[in-house]
């Protein structure tokens, strides 16, 4: 029954994704930059452009705001597009279209048409690629209404969420950390879909929860795996999706530990952290908290390019696992 | 689109283009709908002015023989991104008026349930993807229609309006050029109404023809007088063909003038007066096009008269089924944010 299960790197599910995508519909297709021939950036199209043809994976100039208006204005028109900016940074060149066109057409037009655009966005830092081409711009993003955000950790879900990405009748931005692209883990063969807007508990525990975005949650499950020796039971939620945000979920384990911290990449101030950490002190988990909740994020900085600066700009498993005792057992 | 029997055609072989292209019914009917859009403006004005539309709006008034020049020729599934400048678009490609006035009074029986108003008045089910409030952003938008119709053989063409302003962002110049390059079936029809807002073309654009832009696309560049009906369609009409042929892109600028402000706050600071009484006096479209109809033979004072009553019959008709229509519920604020799913 089980379909085949394979260890795939995060980049290979995706492409595989992609290729499933245009197996199954004939609307759907590729655009960007290099993602021909060369094979991407990151290489996570590779060789789809021999198996698919020119026409199938296209090719566009060096043209963010322009090539993302086409693939908003295919999407309108009927067709299913994937496309990829070479560097989420470059997100900045094509905000015209992402926030006022692709986000707001349907609501525009009372909901007369509706924008199935997947855009794809290489993340984060760690490459040595310094201050534009490191950032993590998601919650910009996640800040418009009309768009879904979503950011796979693992390989599985990478697959299963671009698959259900590309379902879906909106646009959804997925945010790639380009460190997790050659990240192992087990795919399955064949189609399935992992459901936008749900986290996952991806470690059950007593004391504390840890909700993390993206390349922090192997992290965070790294540093839980530290602190059991510690007899630090660390209950870890990957977010997955921060628009339309599982709410319950994190409610939930929030009730159970009494503790959060959140972990995150970018930025630390006006982010992700402040949006759950908000949620949480509006519900009804905020009588349970036995601490002030803790933030975990970038610093107050762009990235830049000297390694030990780099590193130290962003958390770390150590950071992590610091922060998680001084919590646990009470340190401000 | 029907075109003129042999024999008519004949008879009118030293006319300009849609003398010998249309039938004299559809040339009337050309006549009724540029009339139509100029009595809507004037009625959304009147509507604003009395405090019954709120917001903001941007007239076309002066601009009717570009909209529908480049619209006649169109086939009704062919498809139109238009602009802030976009009511005339609108009707030009199909749209009721009175679905239209319904949405500037923000009801749910207008275009888009209220929830767009004039700057995104848009009729699918005509071809029009809408109107836009950011300069120049339906343009990569048409590109990107034009590359649906291609991929899915549909044999659609797309026209891209856009002013004069439009032809300084960055879409403008990264649109034409991808589209060049893939030779899609999109037009760029750049109305040049000399002022993006307050700001001529001479101050803020470093070519003297827009359509000279073209050449840096390898497109041809064609300029037309944007307040002569049958020169627009002319232009149109082979733009099309070029597009259907699967030849790519074609510049069309559209040189006309705007009667009104850029919008309601505008207090025409940067231009004459003696300027604007040329262009009413001078050169109305809706006259220009009015006289050579009678010239032709196409029309008498009482085929005029019938269409002039006709259209003042619908705008009335068009604000009060706006009046009588009802306004969206609070509680469907969240509305259309995303899709409904079963």
């Amino acid at each position: 029954m089980d379909a085949m299960v394979r260890e795939l790197s995060y980049a290979q599910a995706i492409q595989e994704a992609m290729a499933i995508a245009m197996d199954m519909d004939e609307r759907v297709f590729l655009m960007g930059e290099d993602i021909g021939v060369y094979g991407g950036a990151f290489q996570v199209t590779g060789d789809l452009v021999e198996r698919y043809g020119a026409d199938r994976v296209i090719d566009t100039p060096i043209s963010e705001l322009g090539g993302a208006g086409v693939a908003v204005g295919a999407a309108l028109t009927g067709m299913r597009p994937i496309f990829e900016f070479q560097f989420s940074d470059f997100a900045t060149l094509a905000m015209e279209q992402i926030v006022n066109q692709a986000a707001k057409m349907r609501f525009m037009l009372g909901g007369e048409v509706s924008v199935p655009v997947v855009m794809r966005f290489p993340a984060g830092s760690g490459t040595g690629a310094a201050a534009q081409h490191s950032q993590s711009l998601e919650a910009w993003l996640g800040h418009v209404p009309g768009l879904k955000v979503i950011q796979p950790a693992t390989p599985y879900d990478a697959k299963g969420m671009l698959l259900a990405a590309v379902a879906d009748p909106d646009p959804v931005m997925i945010f790639e950390h380009k460190l997790l692209y050659k990240m192992k883990g087990p795919v399955p063969e064949g189609y399935y879909t992992v459901p936008i807007g749900k986290a996952d508990i991806r470690r059950e525990g007593r004391d504390l929860t840890i909700v993390a975005t993206s390349i922090m949650v192997q992290k965070a499950l790294d540093a839980a795996a530290a602190l059991e020796s510690e007899g630090i039971d660390v209950e870890v939620v990957d977010l997955r999706t921060i628009r339309p945000m599982d709410k319950q979920t994190v409610i939930d384990s929030v009730k159970k530990t009494s503790r959060l911290m959140c972990v995150y990449e970018a930025v630390k101030t006006l982010g992700i952290g402040a949006e759950v950490s908000a949620m949480i002190a509006e519900s009804e988990a905020f009588d349970y908290l036995d601490a002030p909740i803790v933030r975990l994020g970038g610093a107050e900085t762009p990235i830049p390019y000297n390694p030990e600066l780099e590193k130290a700009t962003v958390p770390q498993i150590p950071d992590i696992i610091t922060a998680a005792r001084d919590l646990v057992k009470g340190v401000r | 689109m029907a075109t003129a029997s042999k024999a008519v055609t004949d008879s009118r072989a030293n006319l300009p283009f849609v003398y010998r292209q249309y039938s004299a019914e559809q040339l009337k009917q050309v006549l009724h709908k540029m009339y139509l859009i100029r009595r809507f403006e004037e009625g959304a004005e009147e509507c604003y002015t009395r405090g019954l539309i709120h917001g903001t709006m941007h007239l076309s008034i002066g601009q009717e023989a570009s909209a529908m020049g480049i619209c006649m020729p169109l086939a009704e599934d062919d498809q139109i991104t238009s602009t802030h400048r976009g009511h005339g678009h609108c009707i030009a490609k199909g749209a009721e008026v009175k679905r239209m006035f319904a949405e500037f009074f923000g009801k749910t029986t207008g275009y888009c349930k209220g929830r767009g108003g004039s700057m995104h008045i848009a009729d699918v089910g005509k071809g029009n993807l809408g109107a836009n409030g950011i300069v120049g952003g339906g343009i990569p938008i048409a590109v990107g229609a034009a590359l649906s119709s291609k991929m899915m053989k549909t044999g659609k063409v797309v026209v891209s309006f856009f002013g004069d302003g439009a032809n300084n962002e960055g879409a403008f110049h990264e649109a034409l050029n991808m589209a060049a390059v893939w030779k899609l079936p999109v037009i760029f029809v750049c109305e040049n109404n000399g002022y993006g807002m307050s700001t001529s073309t001479a101050r803020s654009t470093a070519v003297k023809n827009i359509a000279e832009r073209a050449a840096a696309y390898s497109m041809p560049g064609v300029i037309v007088n944007g307040n002569i009906f049958s020169e627009v369609a002319e232009a149109s009409h082979q733009a099309i063909a070029r597009a259907r042929a699967g030849e790519g892109p074609t510049l069309i600028e559209s040189k006309t003038y705007r009667h009104r402000g850029h919008s309601k706050s505008d207090r025409n600071r940067y231009r004459t007066k003696e300027e604007i009484e040329d262009w009413m006096s001078n050169r109305d479209p809706i006259t220009l096009f009015e006289s050579e109809l009678r010239e032709f033979g196409f029309i008498d004072d009482k085929g005029i008269e019938a269409i002039r009553n006709a259209v003042a019959q619908e705008i009335a008709d068009g604000i009060e089924f706006a009046k009588a229509s009802p306004s969206p519920d609070i509680s469907e604020t969240g509305n259309y944010v995303y899709t409904e799913q079963a």
